[in-house]
């Protein structure tokens, strides 16, 4: 994957056709039971959460849903969420920690929801509580992020115990197009902005905000095979942890970056 | 006058959801009178100064710096300053950063973002830490969650509480991925300061969006905005942009806001220290014997 420049590998996050995560909910999870809604306002459809097992032990699932095709696009507002997406998988994460079951987050957002309704409702408030939340929750945290991850939108779902990314994602806390316009007042720098932001997959994990990158295999079945068992082993290893250990490695985790 | 005091004032909205630390304007220049961004009414600077940067007439609230907030709030004499030297540098080789935090430092006169410290309000210990709009307008990158995570580990150790101004564009574009990680190497020190009982209270001052409102500025007990305060997760701009329609007068304004619940109370910059002591001094954490001492005095 090396051949390819920051910016053609940050489009190739955004590109059509690559597995959303309903997707990966489908080959790694059995018997996923979607929960739905906030109790508190509605259901975000950008945001699938549910209860399933992996290799038969519980787990909580949670992934930002871009869509596939247009109208599944339209359903899922491009994959950005509202507050009461946020505050759904708050309330589900909550739950795992009751049941002390895993909670595993899919993350492929441009970012959170932007608009007059998602204010209204707290966006910013909403993202900080899971934030937060996540940093004390008692229970393992692992989110993957498996094709853009987009500033404060995506973070909500990953204040986690590691973070993974496949090799052709980004985690970034800005576009390389808003990067361009913002500070370099001309959007199509995005090139440059997106070789300034260290954006990809390898230079994520040098900077230390990544632990591992999956690599892609065409995403054929052996790719979701292998990230199934890698997952399931890491919440094995994870469960044999203190919840204690767990969370004060989870604050160490980011404390030592910056 | 010889100069043409409208560039000062006459200033577009230009509050992005990360970034817009060029927006300098809004700040009181060096000059002896200011006109009011509000009622246009002429003010002597020292008169400003005075009023807390309050306009006498129509109660705008101005820009304050990070040091002047913290002196504004604290006793007299009874601050000092922590981690003075945490500074940001350029981790990610950003193009034309080191030049933009040179720039930033003359500025401000700040090393950073934050200023923090532990001062004295109303006569009760307390951890301050207060955003520099002048330092590019209050960007979070790693110097500044460095701070203030220290700040509320600081105040967890010594069982203080914390109060905290926030002021920002947002997170720190030139330090990438660094600067998002900041949200939540804050959020943790504040879970941990809030488990050990500590309180914290949240001042929202013009602007808190981005990075920052999303963060420690909205993890409060107590969450404070000063009158007219811009806050929100996304700007103003971008969400004109994105929505391809104006918005409503007065969205995302302190007085919004509580109307919709997000924050607790709007306090007028005045009143702002004996609120903060009142709110302090009621979770002051007394022992029987001062408590029946006090009792006794009554």
């Amino acid at each position: 994957m090396s051949e390819l420049t920051a910016y053609e590998i940050s489009k190739k996050s955004r590109e059509k056709g690559r597995p959303t995560a309903v997707k990966y909910i489908e080959k790694i999870t059995e018997n996923f039971f979607e929960l739905h809604g906030d109790r508190k306002f509605g259901d975000d459809k950008s945001v699938v959460c549910g209860v399933a097992e992996i290799h038969g032990k519980p787990v909580t699932v949670i992934g930002i849903e871009k869509g596939d095709s247009t109208n599944e696009k339209v359903l899922r507002n491009f994959g950005c969420a509202h507050p009461e997406g946020y505050r759904k998988a708050l309330r589900l994460m909550r739950q795992a920690e009751k049941f002390r079951r895993p909670v595993l987050c899919f993350v492929d957002t441009s970012g959170a929801f932007c608009g007059i309704d998602a204010e209204e409702r707290g966006q910013a408030e909403a993202i900080a509580d899971n934030i937060m939340s996540m940093m004390g929750l008692k229970t393992p945290i692992l989110s993957v992020v498996i094709g853009e991850g987009g500033s404060g939108g995506a973070l909500a779902l990953a204040a986690a115990d590691e973070v993974w990314i496949t090799e052709t994602s980004t985690y970034s806390v800005i576009s390389p197009e808003g990067c361009a316009s913002i500070l370099f007042k001309d959007s199509a720098r995005a090139k440059e902005a997106a070789e300034a932001l260290k954006m990809t997959a390898p230079d994520l994990k040098e900077l230390g905000a990544v632990e591992k990158v999956i690599a892609e295999d065409g995403f054929g079945e052996e790719f979701f095979e292998k990230l199934k068992d890698d997952i399931a082993a890491f919440f094995e290893e994870k469960s044999k942890m203190s919840t204690d250990e767990l969370v004060a490695r989870r604050y160490d985790r980011f404390r030592r970056i910056g | 006058m010889g100069f043409d005091i409208r560039k000062f004032f006459f200033r577009k909205p230009n509050i992005a959801l990360e970034g817009g630390e060029d927006d300098a304007n809004a700040f009181v220049p060096e000059k002896a009178a200011i006109k009011c961004e509000k009622c246009k009414t002429l003010i002597l600077s020292d008169d400003l100064s005075a009023n807390g940067k309050v306009c006498a007439k129509c109660g705008y609230h101005f820009k304050m710096g990070a040091r002047e907030r913290i002196r504004y709030i604290s006793d007299e004499g009874e601050f000092e300053e922590l981690f003075a030297d945490v500074t940001a540098g350029n981790r990610l080789d950003f193009p034309d950063y080191d030049d933009k935090l040179e720039k930033a430092r003359a500025a401000s006169g700040e090393n950073e973002a934050v200023v923090c410290g532990e001062a004295k309000i109303g006569g009760i210990n307390a951890v301050c830490f207060a955003m520099e709009p002048k330092f590019m307008m209050g960007s979070m990158g790693a110097a500044a969650g460095e701070k203030i995570t220290r700040a509320f580990e600081y105040a967890a150790e010594k069982k203080l509480p914390v109060i905290g101004f926030a002021l920002s564009g947002g997170a720190r574009m030139q330090e990438g991925i660094i600067s998002l990680m900041q949200m939540a190497k804050t959020s943790g020190a504040v879970l941990r300061h809030s488990q050990a009982g500590g309180l914290y209270i949240s001042v929202l001052t013009d602007p808190t969006t981005g990075g920052v409102s999303a963060s420690f500025a909205f993890e409060a007990d107590i969450i404070i905005a000063e009158p007219a305060a811009l806050i929100g997760f996304a700007g103003p701009r971008v969400i004109e942009q994105t929505i391809r329609q104006k918005l409503p007068a007065g969205f995302q304004r302190a007085e919004f806001l509580l109307g919709k619940g997000f924050v607790d109370a709007i306090v007028d910059r005045r009143n702002l220290k004996n609120t903060l002591s009142f709110l302090l001094s009621l979770h002051e954490e007394k022992t029987a014997k001062e408590t029946n001492d006090e009792e006794a005095a009554v």
